[in-house]
Formats: structure tokens, C-alpha cells, sequence
């Protein structure tokens, strides 16, 4: 018998291109800020550009916010709250959101080329997953409206006034679908930062909302970066404060509204295990481990960026993933057979090659697989680090990457210690085909999301959110309604 | 003769025993030209002692059941009932009239029996079952947050504490409580109470004390989840919620005032102390479209 064959999978599998064309999408060459239902100037006159992350090409130019739109925004707002939005009836509120999810479904196909373009993600993740729940919150949120008095038993809910709302640039039409819709159903006016390198969908979001008629005011959209953040954190107008980012920023935010009436909403990172036991179904298992890591190029909160295997199956685990990464595509986001899009900016690639050297400075042995990259835009390969320790760098900190570091464990007991052993604790993965193991393990996970036998799913009517240091408030589902009432 | 009272020596609880503070100081609160007796000056290490056997206590308490937690809760209230005169004349000696004491003292009893009710509720009225599209089972519960700092009222030696620290125990949280600096008595007492019942020691730990001394280490400690505070010092507040940013502790307020008002108990306190899960698993379809997995 000679040397068994190995499987090879990044060689003979080259599939020919099928990219989405962008014929079709309408982009303007700047955009102002969407204020009180006009387009108007910044008043600083500034416009920066957004790029496309897989070719740097320039794609459009966006306006630079600053205290003073912040300022003209709220007060916007704020009219519209209390002459308008709080006046209507609840049912008639609720059209105007389901009219925008409408619209969002029947513009979908330009909604995801531009969030492909625009942040570098996978045509196949923002068809199939971005911009189908983007609207599916905006449709679940609206049937909301009029129903709040059963969401809070003995109790009488009323909003809260102005929200204030910052996003991240990993899902940008999405996280502002979970902001808006929820702080609309419920009775509030809102204003909205996009994030500084994918401003575009929340854009063509505020033509979306132009289009559905909604009264001036109730929704506006301002662009800009971290001081036009810091302006809606620090503006004494606002009610209500929604971030979704770093657990960095975040605590600067939730110090900057101590001493004011703000609510604080706060999605922050995370460092998820995923936790494989030996009487798991490994295949599944194995792709579970792929979309919890390299799912949007790991640019998510909440990805499996921890993976822990028991270590009977550790060799066959490791060895079934090395060969499925192999398969993993690498490249054009607009084709729709690339699994791993590109890096979303020159920075975020820089944070993610610096940990990788920490990785390996720090003695972990690497892998990574072989696929070619594109010559241009920012591009990093499908990793993950073995011979790591709990005190590891690339274990302790959120990388926001496609890097996954891998230990092993021998019980259950062993490895919910282990788990749990970070500051964060925003959502675990659990791997076994035995019933009371998975119960054992998912309500012994400190983590507001926990996904057995699957990884990375997300819907309109499942509240998400994180416990510790992962921030604190849920979106999505009854529990989403909460943090934008008052009782 | 005249039989020679024995007087009752305070100290503080922490892991279900009755230390001395460790730093063996003390502090004399009086009513009116009348010193109430010698009360431990907890520290800082006391605090984190505390916190440590607060943590250890977690899964004792949180393992439970929900129909066990009710039933102990249950419990501290018939020792409660128990031991009211005690905690009348407790209340008269730290300047309550009689009526006033027994007031308090009854609806301290009421509280904790009405918050025991809930252990075994609060989670069907905050959960849901939500419908996802995809073929999956999707529900959300509350949880236990974790070790809560407790800062008791000022003004109200028992029914303060009581209305303080019963939501916390209901949500299956574990505490470290400091008690009303100038009415300190009850709380030893009621730690007595606590010791006599089947709470797990470390569930609830007592410390006497000043408030400025101890209440920015409450809300910076790194190993806690959250923090109570009753009172209504503006200063005070913007401090706790300062301190809290470090870890993101969760901080609720609550004015501390009209405790004996029914708005002052609700599940929505409970609420406050737990955080929500949401669990996925996949649903298998025999025979149509989409996975087990």
C-alpha cells in the first residue's frame, strides 16, 4: 500500500466567473445628508469618498457631517416628533413602515451589488441574507405599531422621543434596519449615522424612505465619521442613544451620557466559542465552523472566532476543515461564487495582518489555504492558528477577521470554564447530537445568542444581543421594542 | 437585682458567616444622643470578599429550581413573621414610632412573599418562542445576570433593604449588599434571618459601612454584573454610573422613596436583573426542503 490520496481541492475546482452585473444600480456621484426630508449640503462643505474595497476604485462621495447637520438633524426630528409622528395613529404609522419594507424588497437587487460594492462582501451573503432581513425587519417591526399594549403586560408604553443611532460598517443596511424599524414602531423619531466606509445602501435607504412618503423628519440620515458620532452622542436633544460597534467605543459613549436622561442601547464585540463535542455531526459541524468564522470575511460580532474541539475528534476535525477551506473562493465579491469577499478597508486588513503575526509571534502554527488573491483591493485568506493558549492574544481579542484560533478540551465541564472565560459574552456556538448535552451547554453559556447545531443565524423575530462587556439591550423580536419605550 | 441585659454585638455576613470587618474598625450610629452600638466599618477587602463568595455562590443559587428559590424566599418570610417583634423594636430604637415600625415591618414580611411568588413566573411572562422563518426552534428566557451590588436605601433600616435585595434573589442573582449607614441594625438582623433559612451561604452578603467609602469600589469591581441603587443623590448616581462603564455593569435606579406603595413591587424589578438568552436549533424536515442541521 502506498501513501493514501489526499484530496484536492483548491486546485482542480476552478469555476468560471459569474459575476452580478452593475449595469442596473443607480448611483449618484455625491451625496448630500438627508435632513427634515430634503437633501441638503454639509455645512462644513466636505464630502469624503467611499471605495470600493476589491478594486479601490472610487464609487462615490459622500458628505462629511458635523455638529451643526447633527444639530439642524435633531431639530428636525424633533419637530417631526412632536407635530407629527406622535400625533399619527399607531395603525397608520405602521403603513409607512411596511411601505418601506416594500420597497426595499422590490429595489433588493440594486440594495445588495451596492452593499457588495460598497463594503466587499459576498453578492451571495447580501442577497441572500443582508438585504432579505433588512426588510424583513422593517416588515416585522411595522406590524408592531398598534400592538405594544400586549408586548408589556401592566404596563402603558410610550416612545421615548429622538433616537440617536450609530452603525457598523459589517452590515450597514441591516444594522440600520435593526435600528430604525424598532424605534419607528415605536413611536420615536430617529437620527442616523452611517459608518465611515459604507455609507452607500443607508443612502439609497433614505431614497427608499423619500419614495414611501414618511413624513419629513422622522427619518434622517447623516454621514460622516467618528466626531459626527460623537455630535449625536453629545447633542442634549436626543433621548436615546443606539450603537452598535467596538466595546472600546462603546464605553466612551456610555460614559459620555452619564449625568443625562439618554438611554443607552450598546452591541459591542464578542469572541464566540464554538464548541464541538465528538458525538457531533461533523459535517455539519464542519460547515457550522466555516459560516460562524469566514461568513462575511469574519466581520461580525458574534463570530465563532473561538473554536473548541473535544479532543478525540480533533485530528478529523481539523482535518475535514483544513480540506473544506481549501474550498473556499477568495475574490470578487459581485461573483457569485465567492465565498470570502474582500477586507472592508486598508485598516481593517492592517488589524487583521497584525494579529496574524501576533499569532504567530506568540507560537501558534498557522494555516492558511492557497487560493489565489485578486492583485488589487484588500484581501486576506481563510486562517485558522492551532497550539494556542486561553492567555493568547488572537484567543483573548476580537480580531473582526476570517481568523479563527482552535483548542481543544476533554470535558464538558472544562470547556464551559473555558468558554466562558472572556469579558465578552455575546453569543456561543454547540456541537453535539445528544439532547440534554445541548441544554446543559447552551444554558450554561454566559452569552445572550446561542446556536446549537447551527451557527450565524439571525431573523426579524429573534432578539439579539450580548451579556458583560458585549453591551447590554436587545434588537430584534418583542424584546427589541423595549429599550425604545418608556413605562 | 435587676437581671444586667446582654447587648447584641453587630456584625457583618459575608459567604453565610458572621465575620468582624477585617479592618477591625467601627463606627457608632446614634439616634438622637443614643449610640445604637458598635458597627463594623467594612472596607474595601470586605467588599471583596464578598464578591467572591457572592461568585461562588452563583450556581448554588441560579442551580436551583425555580420552584425551590420560591419556596426558600418563602421561608425567610415565615422567619421574617417570626422574629417581628424583633425587628419592631430594632426599628423603635433607630427613631421609628411603634405604628410606623410595624408598618414596615409587615410590609417587609408581604414583599418577600410577594417576590417569592415570582421565582417560578417571572420567566413565563419575559419569555417568548419566536417565530423564525427558517426551520428552526428559537426561543428567549431570562437568565440569572450574575453577582449584583446592592446599595440599600438610607431611610429605611428594613423594608429598604428588603425591596432591594428581594428582586435580585427572585431573578436568581447573587448580592453584596450595603446597608443604610444610619439604620444598620435591621440588616445584621435580617442577615440572622437569611443564615436561619436555606439560602445557600455567599447568596447574600451584608456589609455595614459608609457609603463613601465603599460605593465607587461597589460599582467599579470588575467581577460584578450589575448594581441596585436605591436613593436619589444626584452625585451619587452620575458616580456609580461612571464607575460602572469599566466592565458595563447593567445599573438601575430606584428613588427608594413611598416603599410601602404597591408601584414599588413589580416583576418588571426582576426584569432588571436578568438577562435575556435567545437559543437556535435547527428543526428537521422529514421529507420536504431544508436540513437537519
Amino acid at each position: 500500500m502506498g501513501k493514501s490520496p489526499t484530496l484536492e481541492f483548491d486546485s482542480k475546482w476552478d469555476l468560471s466567473p459569474a459575476p452580478e452585473s452593475t449595469d442596473h444600480i443607480n448611483l449618484k456621484k455625491r451625496y448630500d445628508l438627508f435632513i427634515g426630508g430634503k437633501w441638503v449640503k454639509p455645512e462644513s462643505n466636505k464630502y469624503f469618498k467611499t471605495i470600493n474595497p476589491a478594486t479601490e476604485k472610487v464609487l462615490a462621495e459622500v458628505a462629511e457631517g458635523n455638529e451643526k447637520d447633527i444639530d439642524k438633524a435633531v431639530k428636525a426630528a424633533r419637530r417631526a416628533y412632536k407635530e407629527v409622528w406622535s400625533k399619527m395613529a399607531p395603525g397608520e404609522r405602521g403603513k409607512y413602515i411596511y411601505r418601506i419594507a416594500r420597497l426595499i424588497q422590490e429595489r433588493a437587487r440594486e440594495f445588495a451589488v451596492i452593499e457588495s460594492m460598497d463594503g466587499g462582501k459576498a453578492i451571495r451573503e447580501s442577497r441572500d441574507v443582508d438585504i432579505p432581513l433588512a426588510a424583513g425587519h422593517f416588515f416585522y417591526y411595522a406590524g408592531w405599531t398598534d400592538k405594544l399594549q400586549y408586548a408589556f403586560p401592566n404596563r402603558k408604553a410610550e416612545p421615548l422621543g429622538v433616537a440617536g443611532q450609530i452603525i457598523p460598517w459589517n452590515f450597514p443596511l441591516l444594522m440600520a434596519a435593526w435600528k430604525i424599524a424598532p424605534a419607528l414602531a415605536t413611536g420615536n423619531t430617529v437620527v442616523i449615522k452611517s459608518a465611515e466606509t459604507t455609507p452607500l445602501t443607508l443612502l439609497k435607504l433614505a431614497e427608499v424612505i423619500e419614495a414611501s412618503g414618511l413624513p419629513p423628519g422622522v427619518v434622517n440620515i447623516v454621514s460622516g465619521a467618528g466626531a459626527t458620532g460623537a455630535a449625536i452622542v453629545n447633542h442634549p436633544d436626543i433621548d436615546k442613544i443606539a450603537f452598535t460597534g467596538s466595546t472600546g467605543v462603546g464605553k466612551i459613549i456610555q460614559r459620555a451620557v452619564v449625568g443625562t436622561h439618554k438611554k443607552t442601547t450598546l452591541e459591542l464585540g464578542g469572541k464566540a466559542a464554538n464548541i464541538i463535542f465528538e458525538d457531533a455531526p461533523l459535517d455539519q459541524a464542519v460547515e457550522g465552523i466555516i459560516n460562524g468564522i469566514y461568513f462575511n470575511q469574519g466581520h461580525v460580532c458574534c463570530a465563532g472566532s473561538r473554536l473548541f474541539i473535544q479532543e478525540s475528534v480533533n485530528d478529523i476535525v481539523l482535518r475535514k476543515l483544513k480540506d473544506r477551506m481549501k474550498s473556499l473562493i477568495v475574490g470578487d465579491p459581485l461573483d457569485k461564487n465567492t465565498d470570502i469577499g474582500a477586507i472592508n478597508s486598508k485598516e481593517q486588513l492592517g488589524t487583521i495582518n497584525k494579529y496574524i503575526k501576533v499569532g504567530n509571534d506568540e507560537g501558534a502554527t498557522m494555516y492558511q489555504n492557497s487560493c489565489p488573491l485578486p492583485k488589487k483591493g484588500f484581501w486576506c485568506r481563510p486562517t485558522l492558528f492551532t497550539d494556542v493558549s486561553q492567555s493568547s492574544r488572537i484567543v483573548q481579542e476580537e480580531i473582526f477577521g476570517p481568523v479563527l484560533a482552535v483548542q481543544t478540551f476533554r470535558t464538558a465541564d472544562e470547556v464551559i470554564a473555558k468558554a466562558n472565560n472572556s469579558p465578552y459574552g455575546l453569543s456561543a456556538g454547540v456541537w453535539t447530537d445528544k439532547g440534554s448535552k445541548i441544554f446543559n451547554l447552551t444554558s450554561q453559556m454566559k452569552a445572550g445568542i446561542v446556536w446549537a447545531n447551527t451557527y450565524n443565524k439571525f431573523d426579524p423575530t429573534s432578539p439579539f444581543g450580548g451579556y458583560k462587556e458585549s453591551g447590554f439591550g436587545r434588537e430584534g423580536g418583542l424584546h427589541g421594542l423595549k429599550p425604545y419605550l418608556k413605562f | 437585682m435587676d437581671r444586667v441585659e446582654i447587648l447584641k454585638t453587630y456584625k457583618i455576613y459575608i459567604g453565610g458567616a458572621f465575620p468582624r470587618t477585617e479592618s477591625g474598625r467601627y463606627y457608632t450610629p446614634v439616634n438622637g444622643t443614643k449610640q445604637l452600638g458598635n458597627i463594623c466599618l467594612s472596607s474595601r477587602k470586605d467588599f471583596r470578599n464578598s464578591v467572591v463568595a457572592a461568585r461562588k455562590a452563583c450556581g448554588k443559587w441560579a442551580g436551583k429550581s425555580a420552584a425551590n428559590r420560591s419556596q426558600i424566599m418563602y421561608r425567610i418570610a415565615e422567619i421574617l413573621e417570626g422574629r417581628k417583634t424583633q425587628f419592631i423594636a430594632e426599628l423603635e430604637l433607630q427613631g421609628n414610632s411603634k405604628a410606623k415600625a410595624e408598618k414596615e415591618v409587615l410590609a417587609s414580611i408581604d414583599r418577600f412573599i410577594y417576590y417569592a411568588g415570582w421565582c417560578d413566573k417571572f420567566s413565563q411572562v419575559f419569555s417568548s418562542v419566536n417565530p423564525v422563518a427558517s426551520s428552526h426552534f428559537n426561543f428567549t428566557s431570562p437568565e440569572p445576570m450574575g453577582v449584583i451590588s446592592v446599595c440599600a436605601p438610607e431611610g429605611s433600616g428594613l423594608l429598604g433593604l428588603v425591596n432591594a435585595i428581594a428582586p435580585v434573589l427572585a431573578g436568581g442573582n447573587t448580592c453584596v449588599v450595603l446597608a443604610s449607614e444610619s439604620m444598620p441594625l435591621c440588616a445584621i438582623t435580617f442577615a440572622e434571618v437569611l443564615n436561619a433559612s436555606d439560602v445557600p451561604g455567599g447568596t447574600v452578603n451584608i456589609l455595614t459601612g459608609k457609603r463613601s467609602e465603599l460605593l465607587e469600589h461597589m460599582a467599579s469591581h470588575m467581577d460584578v454584573n450589575g448594581f441596585s441603587y436605591s436613593g436619589t443623590d444626584k452625585e451619587e448616581i452620575k458616580k456609580v454610573k461612571e464607575c460602572a462603564v469599566e466592565n458595563l455593569k447593567r445599573v438601575s435606579v430606584f428613588d427608594g422613596n413611598n416603599l410601602l406603595s404597591a408601584d414599588n413591587h413589580s416583576p418588571y424589578f426582576i426584569d432588571e436583573f436578568v438577562e435575556m438568552k435567545t437559543t437556535w436549533h435547527p428543526i428537521e424536515k422529514i421529507a420536504g426542503a431544508g436540513s437537519g442541521y
